[in-house]
């Protein structure tokens, strides 16, 4: 075990240059002189001088590739001119509030997604399904952004159950119970979208599996239909629905940006599209490598959990 | 394609979306010609005008223009962006896709390679890196929509394009000197182009709903232009105190995404044949039952009893009379063969002792079950439930898809108890290697924990055996227990059921093609065709002189026990479809006996003998017909 997670961290440093390479190449799709375009309105001749010598911006593109990368292997993610601080310090900062959002949404969307599904699949046609295959297509069609709107309108605003927006950092002096007050309807606007796609595909996996010859076999023992359906046919539809889980966990990842703009939470995407307008840009590039890099990551750990799962996989 | 429209229509939600997409295009598409206000004058006396007010319907925002006419304006750019996405990202990611999977090799694998680095980016963060290169502004919107999409579009098509590029009638037009780019456009390109629309029906609600995303950041549309996103975003601030200018928009965009979702989970469907033919159905727990006509009486004293059994499958409205009237009968320690072609319906008999022929398509339209005197088609699932496994047990075919893939055989055995009544972990798994041991599988303690897929087919097989053997049964019903297995160890299996039908006194009934292994085991034996008994006795007697002529064309494609593999397709002939079964005999179209009298009404399975019943006229050991030859 030990051995195949060591060997798909290695397979992951291909990708992670991959990622790299790609951001790189947007980011020198900007045009004019990129020391003045980092700069913005901070681009006195001395500040571009400075700046050019210390990411090699004179230098062709390759070298300044290298430059780049090494910087970011030993930590150093440049610096922020608007903000004045170190980039990695302020993307570290709010991914943690990120992580806290969009990790209690993947959370939700994992668990409702698959009991929806199975339910859904085990009352194929009946009215169960049908109620669940409804609300699953609104909740696919839904801007993640208008529902939490909406939300906030009808229980902030009118039923007064949650504030409206805002967040407690989690290691304050406030008791975890006012982080999940402020937390519990931007997970909820998060996890819909994700919900209605885990739900679809557990679906479909859940159907796919109830056909196959071992689930006869089960009720041929005398199992009890619930346990054929949430022990032995979930536990084979697991192998197609974790993939998506996987998938999910980049939706709501970085569509975490949406939610985190209409419930003004202090996280990563906010600062992403803060950042892009105000044209701060080692800031984006830093930003998105970050992410992309620790998506990456997490879907090494959902290879492991399918291999964990799956006797069949050679780990 | 006419036929896939009428697919469509079928589905009303479709439909549904179908017509209210085109009524937003329609609207979208003549909203220069209709007399709406300027959706950019602003007149900020008039702000926040509720709806319905006057000369503005839909109210009118935070500067005092006119809602209903930025709506409109809005929507169409929104859809003119979105589809716009979607084409450049199909027409591009195609391209992508055909030459990766055109030309394979080293171009493949480079192409492919790019495609998964682009796809290991979390979606909408690879949108914003590319916003923020190209800046902010509805054109690069779209074009950094369109571009996270490519990915997609290109690893479905090469999928598609490598299928294509293999068949013959490509390797056709290359040896006929057609350059490859010829070959793309006129072969390769048509085939594709059916999956380019599935997958861009898919998206582009995705692709309307990024854009509006983006613009909702502020990244897309700039001010005085708004598409619904932009609409949307300038209207958060002024969310709390007048949520009309938010709602209207947000809806709009909630209708397109909706009407497109619902076309294309249409379109999807239409074009998927398993649903057409109903197999992606969900089994019930229990074969439905719907007998029509009286329910025959148990007779005799018989462990098991099956009496007129009819089980059918009703796919849309045709309807396959799998077993029609069958009757069976084993008392403890007797084996009874079930013998016939695939398609015969003895799998189908079979399962439907305990109710486990999948249904729907199946249904048990008539006849009863009759387990020590008990009607078992009739009784309740819990009922059913409770006797499944624990008197009635299955043996199945190809062990490898009929165990759990992913739990080990020990969990598997034990549950085969548990669910009947409570075992403790260490009992349950001192009995499992128990069970092991009487199946002779040798080292029982190591191989319990092991999976499935680890062990031989034969070693599966006994583990079937095992699980069935778990509660100690009355009858075992095996439905070709042996067919996957090579000719010693389908001879160690029968031996080993053979034992423990004597030690246990099990009944047993085993059903089977080869009358080889009929011959090993069996006591009895019953010959189906077409869904019916033809012909039923001691083995020895009909293995020494057949009466049906298809139970002598049987035994003549079989000889012996595991010559060969050989099935009964050998017989002239293919058994009749049983939705279209002729008059009179079944049989008649294959026999070499056949007279008019053959075709002419039922014919009923009469006595032969004094333990011998056969459905023939013309009884092939009947003294009558070798005078008549
Ligand atoms: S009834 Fe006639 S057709 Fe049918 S098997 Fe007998 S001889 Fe042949």
């Amino acid at each position: 075990m030990a051995g195949y997670i060591l060997k798909r961290l290695l397979s992951a440093i291909p990708v992670l240059i991959g990622i790299s390479v790609i951001v790189f190449l947007i980011m020198a799709m900007i045009p004019g002189d990129p020391a003045t375009a980092i700069l913005g309105s901070y681009a006195t001749p001395e500040n571009v001088a400075a700046l050019n010598e210390d990411l090699g911006l004179d230098e062709p593109l390759v070298t300044r590739y290298f430059i780049w990368l090494s910087n970011m292997v030993q930590g150093d993610f440049g610096r922020s001119f608007a903000l004045n601080r170190p980039v990695l310090d302020e993307v570290l900062e709010r991914f943690g509030a990120t992580l806290v959002l969009a990790g209690t949404a993947f959370v939700l969307c994992s668990v409702f997604g698959i009991a929806a599904g199975v339910i859904s699949a085990a009352n194929q046609y009946g009215f169960g399904d049908k109620a669940i295959t409804f609300v699953v297509l609104l909740g696919i069609s839904i801007p993640s952004f208008f529902l939490g709107m909406m939300m906030i309108l009808i229980f902030a605003v009118n039923l007064r159950w949650f504030p409206v927006s805002g967040m407690w950092p989690i290691f304050g002096d406030r008791t975890i119970w006012v982080l999940l007050d402020h937390l519990a309807m931007p997970a909820i606007a998060l996890a819909v979208v994700a919900t209605g796609v885990v739900a679809r595909l557990s679906r479909s996996a859940m159907l796919e599996v109830l056909r196959q010859d071992f689930i006869r076999t089960a009720r041929a023992k005398g199992v009890r239909e619930n346990s054929v359906i949430w022990r032995h046919a979930l536990r084979a539809a697991m192998v197609s629905i974790i993939p998506v889980l996987g998938i999910q966990a980049g939706f709501v990842l970085s569509g975490a940006v949406y939610i985190e703009m209409v419930f003004q939470w202090p996280g990563v995407g906010r600062m992403l599209v803060d950042a892009i307008l105000r044209r701060d840009i080692l800031l984006v590039q830093g930003g998105v490598v970050f992410i992309a890099a620790c998506y990456v990551l997490f879907n090494i750990a959902v290879d492991v959990a399918q291999s964990l799962l799956d006797p069949r996989i050679k780990t | 394609m006419s036929n896939f429209l009428r697919l469509l229509a079928r589905n009303k939600l479709a439909l549904g979306g179908l017509i209210v997409m085109g009524i937003v295009i329609f609207f979208a598409l003549i909203t220069p010609l209709l007399p709406l206000a300027d959706p950019n004058v602003t007149n900020t006396a008039d702000r926040f005008q509720p709806v319905f007010s006057e000369g503005a319907l839909l109210g009118t925002d935070h500067l005092g223009r006119d809602l209903l006419s930025r709506l409109m304006w809005g929507t169409r750019l929104s859809l003119a962006v979105g589809f716009a996405a979607a084409i450049i990202a199909a027409t591009i990611g195609a391209a992508i896709g055909i030459i990766a999977g055109y030309y394979g090799g080293r171009t493949d694998n480079i192409i492919m390679r790019g495609v998964d680095m682009l796809m290991a980016f979390p979606y909408i963060l690879l949108a914003l890196a590319i916003v923020a290169a190209l800046g902010p502004g509805l054109l690069n919107a779209l074009i950094a929509v369109a571009a996270v999409n490519i990915p997609f579009f290109a690893r479905n098509i090469r999928g598609i394009t490598v299928g294509i590029a293999n068949k013959e009638f490509v390797d056709a037009a290359r040896l006929a000197g057609k350059s490859d780019a010829s070959i793309i456009l006129s072969e390769v390109l048509p085939n594709v182009i059916p999956v380019i629309v599935i997958a861009m029906s898919t998206t582009i609600g995705w692709m309307i709903l990024e854009t509006a995303g983006l613009s909702f950041l502020g990244l897309g549309s700039q001010p005085p232009v708004a598409d619904l996103g932009s609409m949307l975003g300038e209207a958060r601030s002024a969310l709390i105190t007048n949520p009309h200018t938010s709602i209207v928009p947000g809806m709009m965009i909630l209708i397109i995404v909706m009407a497109i979702n619902l076309l294309g989970d249409g379109v999807r469907d239409a074009l998927d044949p398993r649903l057409k033919s109903g197999a992606l159905s969900r089994p019930m727990p229990a074969t439905r039952v719907d007998r029509k006509g009286p329910i025959p009486e148990a007779e005799g004293d018989d462990l098991l009893a099956l009496r007129g059994l009819e089980t059918q499958f009703h796919v849309k409205d045709r309807v396959y009379k799998a077993v029609g009237g069958v009757d069976l009968n084993v008392r403890p320690g007797e084996c009874l063969g079930l013998i016939g072609e695939s398609g015969s319906g003895k799998s189908v008999t079979a399962l439907s002792v305990m109710g486990l022929v999948a249904s729907p398509p199946g249904v048990i339209t008539g006849g009863a079950v009759y387990f020590e005197g008990e009607d078992l088609v009739g009784a309740p699932y819990s009922k059913l439930r409770r006797m499944r496994g624990k008197r009635v047990a299955y043996i199945f075919q190809d062990p490898l898809a009929t165990l759990h893939p992913l739990y080990t055989i020990g969990d598997q055995l034990i549950e085969a108890v548990s669910c009947h009544r409570p075992i403790g972990k260490s009992e349950g798994r001192a009995h499992a290697v128990e069970l092991l041991r009487q199946v002779r599988i040798p080292n029982a303690e190591k191989r319990v924990d092991s999976y499935p897929h680890e062990l031989s087919g034969g070693m599966r097989q006994r583990v079937g055996i095992a699980m069935a053997l778990a509660n100690d049964p009355e009858v075992i019903i095996a439905d070709e227990p042996t067919t996957a297995l090579d000719v010693t160890v389908q001879a160690q299996v029968l031996t080993l059921l053979d034992d423990l039908r004597r030690e246990k006194g099990l009944a047993i009934l085993f059903i089977t093609h080869d009358f080889g292994v009929v011959a090993q085991l069996c006591d009895r034996v019953a010959v189906m065709y077409a869904g019916r008994i033809v012909e039923q006795g001691p083995t020895d007697a009909i293995l020494n002189a057949p009466a049906h002529p298809y139970t002598s064309k049987l035994m003549a494609c079989v000889p012996e026990l595991g010559e060969g593999r050989r099935r009964l397709e050998a017989i002239p002939g293919l058994p009749p479809v049983v939705d279209k079964l002729p008059d009179g005999c079944a049989f008649a179209d294959r026999c070499h006996v056949a007279t008019d009298a053959c075709r002419r009404g039922e014919i009923p399975l009469d006595p032969l003998s004094d333990k011998r019943r056969v459905r023939c006229i013309h009884p092939v050991s009947d003294p009558a017909t070798e005078a008549a030859q």
